[in-house]
């Protein structure tokens, strides 16, 4: 791997050094290291486990307990298809398909060229557009099976970043 | 800033008050585009930027465009409202680029509502009643 | 120059069949013949929902809603309401019950209000990221009026007279929390607001706090004045980045005006607010899981009492509402806990936000008062089902919720009626469903998330709803049998009872409301083995019609499986080629042939 996970980067230290004094700072910290690596990676929970003077199957526990963590590296792009129910009723499901027909990748898979990532996810109340998708964050609505390849294809020819 | 009295709160609250509720002729004019998640996601950016730009095109100074957070209308998203003298307090919906500029030229400049994309008003406002 | 008078005719698909277009030609052409069309502007608009009240006319600025309007009206509306100024009593709208004044005056005409916007009152109006702009429209006017003009017991008496009651879904009277937690003696107090919306189909807090954060911060600052505390938490929803973000920049400003932080308007009152993201675990909603996750723990329930009231964050009093329970209370100081009263039914005072979504035409965020029917939400204000389709079913309250059919209707919304009818309030989710929905797959769906989302503390919920989830996936897959039903029923009945928190002692509701609303439909798929809505993949299956069919092969070259094989035979009279058949064993059910054919002689059985 090209980047070194550790030291640390002095903006996420700094972060964890400002929440150390706060109670109940561990998710906030998790939020954040995650926000910076894209997941937490073994070697910086260790090393939060020591800044922060908590032990390390704490913060295992925690951090497995709930949905948004995650310990593997997440592709370049990150592809979230929403499941609540609007989205369920309006076929979300067809999209999963259609991605894994486009890109091989099903939902909690990392495409193998690592360009993707899927996830099926919690409604993200915008049920008004189901059925719904997010790229690295930005949304689509009203999609259907057919606008997949569309949506997609900017992201697999790098024309976005 | 030094902090709020409460004189202070209620001069804001005059002041701000008659600003955004002000019609008469020679005043200006407000649009105000509907920027939640929802909004942003159907392109109510795209909308706001085509409203700076064709004001702007047409040199047309007394408009404030501003945002405001989800009026609702899932279904028919990007919303504008546009409160302009004389006119009806106006809700747009499924405002496009292209609709945010027929809007600047028949609604403000040409005093015409813009056929198609006019929305009824969810309620009154219980500020005002 | 601007025109006098605005009409607008509703041109949304269901008026458009309603002949929307030809009373839109007929007004324009009677102001052109009358010599007023300088007068008035005819406009198409949206669907205004009251499709079956359609085709409908508004005429503006006099606000006058005419229904069921035919073009030969056209000339009176123009000749009446334009020319003479005299609105057209007899198209004019009425509620069914009361009769309108048919006198004339104007102001005497009570004009039907689709919705009562009191936590959306400033969504649409101001920017968000302006506090100038909320304190414009009265903001902070109630936190100054409650710091200097009332003590704690004034304010929590206030919030009783309202009859407010949270808006989280399980509807506790307020001021009883606020009322708890006053009581309690402790140097340190804490005011949280909830606004971990994980149901799925719900979003209405997150348009609260992106089009109106500040109506939270002063509200959470007037409860933390009721019961003495000088810290408060709002705990929200990672997955919410706007709505993060503006309450970021809200909380921001406030402390810059002072609203927020120390000596409250000089008053020498503290307060202070953090915004603590959640991770992604439903069960977080519940108050003591929220809590635990504000610690940095594990979201895990505790039993209760200790009520948090009492003994909440860190063990000291806490004081945790809902979003739009916190939207509510600025103006409940402001206008009065009597007005707050006055709105709604006897035990369930003021509006409720619901996140109208599904198979619904306007799909969409509506605020009403409570006590308005299911039919008016869907049918009025929703504008019905869409593309035509039948109305099914309705689902509210989420994974906690039920499903309520055609006969409830006409049930006033409030806490009591919902639960009385089979469903609950919930936080406001209402999901439309229409003929081709299947029950079986929804009440599955509900079920496979609450299964997901236990914290696997107490073994009901663990074990239990993985278990209701198995037996409706065996009679999805055709494999059911009547003993299932008892099954079901016998485990939710553990359920419900020995729970530890309402996450698992609601989990078997969507199932119970299955068996208890959708019998028919269960049997069909338990005894017949089919799905009447034709979702369950393995009750259906795909035929050719044999007479319809002209043997192109266009469905045999899009089969995936190459299930679709010409007939040995000689082709049908009429026809020049063999039909085409289909291998149940080889069909997966993809629905290619369906799509493919144009003769539409591919069908689901």
């Amino acid at each position: 791997m090209a980047d070194a996970l550790l030291p640390m980067p002095t903006e996420l230290t700094s972060f964890i050094n400002e929440w150390k004094v706060k109670p109940g700072n561990l998710i906030m910290v998790l939020h954040k290291v995650q926000e910076h690596y894209g997941y937490i990676p073994q070697e910086v929970a260790v090393e939060v486990s020591k800044i922060l003077e908590i032990p390390l199957a704490k913060i295992y526990g925690v951090a497995t307990f709930y949905h948004l963590f995650s310990f593997k590296k997440p592709g370049k792009h990150k592809i979230a298809v929403c499941l609540g129910t609007a989205c369920y009723l309006k076929g979300a499901q067809d999209l999963l398909d259609e991605i894994d027909a486009i890109i091989g990748c099903k939902a909690g898979e990392v495409s193998s060229d690592e360009k993707f990532s899927v996830d099926a996810v919690r409604c993200i109340g915008c049920c008004g557009l189901a059925p719904v998708l997010t790229i690295d964050g930005k949304v689509f609505g009203c999609v259907t099976a057919d606008h997949m390849a569309g949506i997609i294809a900017p992201y697999q020819n790098d024309e976005v970043n | 800033m030094s902090k709020l009295t409460l004189a202070d709160l209620k001069k804001i609250r005059d002041e701000k008050n008659k600003e955004m509720t002000r019609r008469d002729a020679d005043k200006e004019i407000q649009v105000v585009v509907g920027m939640g998640t929802c909004g942003i996601a159907s392109g109510a950016k795209e909308t706001f930027s085509a409203f700076i730009d064709e004001l702007d095109k047409s040199h047309v100074n007394d408009v404030v465009v501003k945002q405001t957070g989800c009026m609702g209308f899932c279904s028919v998203e990007p919303t504008v409202r546009v409160i302009a003298p004389e006119m009806p307090d106006t809700i747009y919906n499924k405002v496009s680029a292209e609709v945010a500029r027929r809007i600047v030229k028949e609604h403000i400049i040409g005093r015409k509502l813009v056929d198609d994309h006019v929305f009824d008003h969810p309620s009154r406002d219980i500020l005002t009643q | 120059m601007a025109y006098k008078n605005y009409c607008l005719v509703c041109a949304g698909t269901g008026c458009h069949a309603n002949t929307g277009e030809e009373i839109y030609q007929e007004l324009v052409k009677k102001a052109r013949d009358l010599g007023v069309e300088k007068d008035v502007q005819v406009v198409k608009t949206g669907c205004f929902g009251f499709c079956e009240k359609g085709p409908i006319v508004k005429i503006l600025p006099e606000e006058a809603f005419y229904v069921h309007v035919k073009p030969s009206d056209a000339e009176e509306l123009i000749k009446e309401h334009i020319i003479k100024g005299r609105m057209v009593n007899r198209l004019l709208y009425k509620e069914d019950d009361k009769k309108t004044d048919t006198q004339g005056k104007i102001d005497d005409i009570k004009f039907y209000q689709k919705q009562l916007r009191i936590v959306l009152r400033n969504c649409g109006f101001i920017n968000p990221e302006d506090i100038e702009e909320y304190i414009g429209r009265e903001g902070y006017q109630a936190l100054a009026k409650a710091l200097t003009d009332m003590t704690p017991d004034q304010i929590v008496e206030e919030i009783k007279k309202s009859g407010l009651r949270g808006r989280g879904g399980a509807g506790f009277p307020t001021w009883m929390k606020w009322n708890f937690s006053k009581q309690s003696s402790s140097d340190v107090k804490y005011v949280v607001c909830n606004a971990d919306e994980g149901d799925p189909g719900a979003y209405m807090d997150r348009s609260t706090i992106e089009g109106d954060p500040h109506s939270i911060i002063e509200a959470m600052t007037i409860a933390a004045k009721a019961i003495g505390a000088s810290q408060g938490f709002v705990y929200i929803r990672a997955e919410y980045q706007l709505a993060v973000q503006r309450l970021e920049i809200a909380t921001k400003q406030a402390r810059e005006y002072g609203v927020l932080g120390k000596d409250i308007f000089g008053t020498g009152f503290d307060f202070d607010l953090e915004i603590r993201l959640g991770a992604g675990a439903f069960v977080c909603g519940e108050e003591t899981a929220l809590l635990a996750s504000i610690e940095g723990e594990r979201g895990i329930p505790k039993p209760r009492p200790p009520f948090p009231a009492v003994k909440g964050l860190w063990g000291k009093p806490t004081v945790i509402n809902n979003v739009e329970t916190y939207a509510c209370v600025p103006m409940i100081i402001l206008k009065g806990g009597e007005w707050f009263a006055s709105i709604g039914t006897e035990k369930s005072k003021g509006t409720k936000v619901f996140a109208l979504t599904g198979k619904i035409k306007n799909s969409g965020l509506v605020e009403v008062p409570m006590g308005t029917t299911l039919r008016d939400i869907i049918f009025a204000i929703g504008g019905g089902i869409k593309d035509g389709k039948k109305f099914k079913a309705v689902q509210t309250g989420g994974p906690s919720g039920g499903v309520l059919t055609t006969e409830k209707l006409d049930t006033p919304i409030d806490f009591d009626n919902l639960v009385a009818a089979g469903s609950m309030m919930g936080s406001g989710g209402m999901i439309v469903m229409d003929e081709e929905d299947c029950i079986v797959d929804i009440v599955r769906f509900y079920l496979d998330f609450s299964v997901d989302e236990s914290c696997g503390k107490c073994s009901p919920c663990r074990i239990g709803g993985r278990k209701i989830l198995n037996i409706l996936d065996k009679i999805a897959e055709g494999k059911g049998e009547m003993d299932d039903i008892k099954k079901i029923k016998e485990i939710s009945e553990a359920m419900k009872r020995s729970s530890l928190c309402a996450l698992g002692q609601t989990t078997p509701n969507p199932a119970l409301s299955l068996i208890n609303f959708f019998y028919d439909e269960l049997l069909a798929h338990i005894q017949d083995k089919k799905c009447p809505a034709g979702k369950c993949k393995n009750l259906l299956s795909f035929s050719i019609v044999r007479n319809t069919c002209i043997g192109c092969g266009l469905c045999a070259k899009k089969c995936p499986v190459n299930a679709i094989t010409a007939e040995d035979c000689e082709p049908l009279p009429g026809k020049k080629k063999p039909p085409f058949v289909i291998d149940g064993k080889k069909c997966i059910k993809c629905g290619e042939c369906i799509a493919a054919c144009k003769f539409k002689s591919v069908v689901k059985l």
